[in-house]
């Protein structure tokens, strides 16, 4: 291999919202992804490069960062695939305040899980038996398709409608409201729907499908996000409808 | 964009489907036939069904238009909350009343 192909040269950004580039050169390896790229800066360049990574096998959706321009999960992102000309620029998420280098502030992005009541709420306890569900009912296969997110946060960072409206839920919260309103067992359907109704909630999207086109798990938040759309605008026109004729 | 604006701009569009094509449709028509202001207006002139056709295309596109646009300044302009609302209201009833005007012009006599 000649020397321009045994070496990547990588920027990493360095400092909080107002950093910089700096500039590494890293040996490249054979299957090598991008986040061992950042490992191996750390431990061989910088200990003080800050990075977030738990599982390194595409579980765990904390390793997630901007690679060359496009966000990813870099555990299982492999150079080979994204390094144009053997250059990688890495930088935090977008769409989120920058702590420090590679570490972005997640906290709005759990807020509106929250805030999109993206927790199941079960009606029975424990004292009662396990509810079953028939895995081929439609509303099963509606939660099957949105339900592998793993909370990376790619689909937020890739979102539009995130950058220019900052009271937007985003593609994962949105997902997650529409897993569990398919959900039967779940007893908090309304007022789930009522919190994806409100300002910045599912409406506010208008189906760029950025967060379908980068989701790492290839899930599809904008199909849920019209799922939801679809179901609230039924409910309110029912809901009137039913006011009409009483 | 809350459920209620996104129910009135989807609801409004599905109004203005039908219009649109027949507007178009009497566009090529009166092109094709060669009528003149005068005769296009002898024949709006004291119309209920013209009036109320665009009566209803012009409140339509009001509401529509006004909608989508408070989309654009909310998303790209500093303006929020009241300020934002009071905006895409003005930009409505500016549009309605101009259309309003239009429609008196060629369906009252």
């Amino acid at each position: 291999m000649a020397q321009a192909e045994r070496e990547l040269t990588v920027s990493i950004w360095r400092g909080g919202e107002d950093g910089r580039f700096r500039d590494y050169a890293v040996p490249r390896q054979e299957s090598q992804t991008v986040l061992d790229v950042v490992t191996w800066v750390q431990r061989h360049l910088d200990p003080t490069l800050a990075y977030r990574f738990a599982c390194r096998v595409g579980m765990c959706g904390s390793c997630a960062m901007t690679v060359n321009g496009a966000p990813r999960w870099t555990c299982r992102s492999h150079v080979a695939r994204v390094a144009a000309d053997g250059r990688l620029e890495i930088a935090p998420l977008g769409n989120l305040p920058v702590i420090k280098d590679l570490v972005c502030d997640m906290t709005a992005f759990f807020e509106k899980w929250q805030k999109a009541r993206g927790r199941f709420a079960g009606t029975r306890t424990r004292a009662e038996g396990i509810e079953v569900l028939p895995p081929d009912t439609p509303a099963r296969r509606a939660v099957e398709a949105g339900i592998e997110c793993i909370n990376c946060g790619v689909c937020y960072a890739a979102c539009d409608t995130v950058r220019w409206n900052p009271d937007y839920l985003g593609p994962a919260a949105l997902n997650r409201a529409w897993t569990l309103v398919q959900d039967s067992r779940d007893a908090e359907t309304e007022a789930r729907l009522d919190a994806v109704s409100a300002a910045g909630g599912c409406h506010a999207c208008h189906s760029h499908q950025s967060c379908t086109a980068y989701c790492p798990k290839a899930l599809n938040p904008t199909a849920s996000i019209a799922g939801l759309k679809r179901l609230t605008t039924r409910r309110a026109l029912w809901a009137r409808a039913l006011r009409g004729r009483s | 964009m809350t459920l209620r604006l996104y129910l009135a701009q989807r609801i409004s569009a599905v109004v203005m489907l039908p219009l649109v094509l027949v507007h178009l449709g009497t566009i090529l028509y009166a092109v094709d036939a060669g009528l003149t202001a005068a005769e296009i207006l002898a024949r709006t002139r004291g119309s209920l069904f013209w009036g109320l056709f665009y009566g209803l295309f012009v409140a339509a596109a009001a509401v529509h238009a006004a909608i989508g646009l408070r989309g654009v300044l909310g998303e790209w302009t500093p303006l929020k909350g009241r300020a934002l609302d009071g905006a895409a209201l003005l930009f409505g009833l500016v549009l309605a009343g101009l259309g309003a005007r239009a429609v008196t012009a060629v369906v009252l006599a």
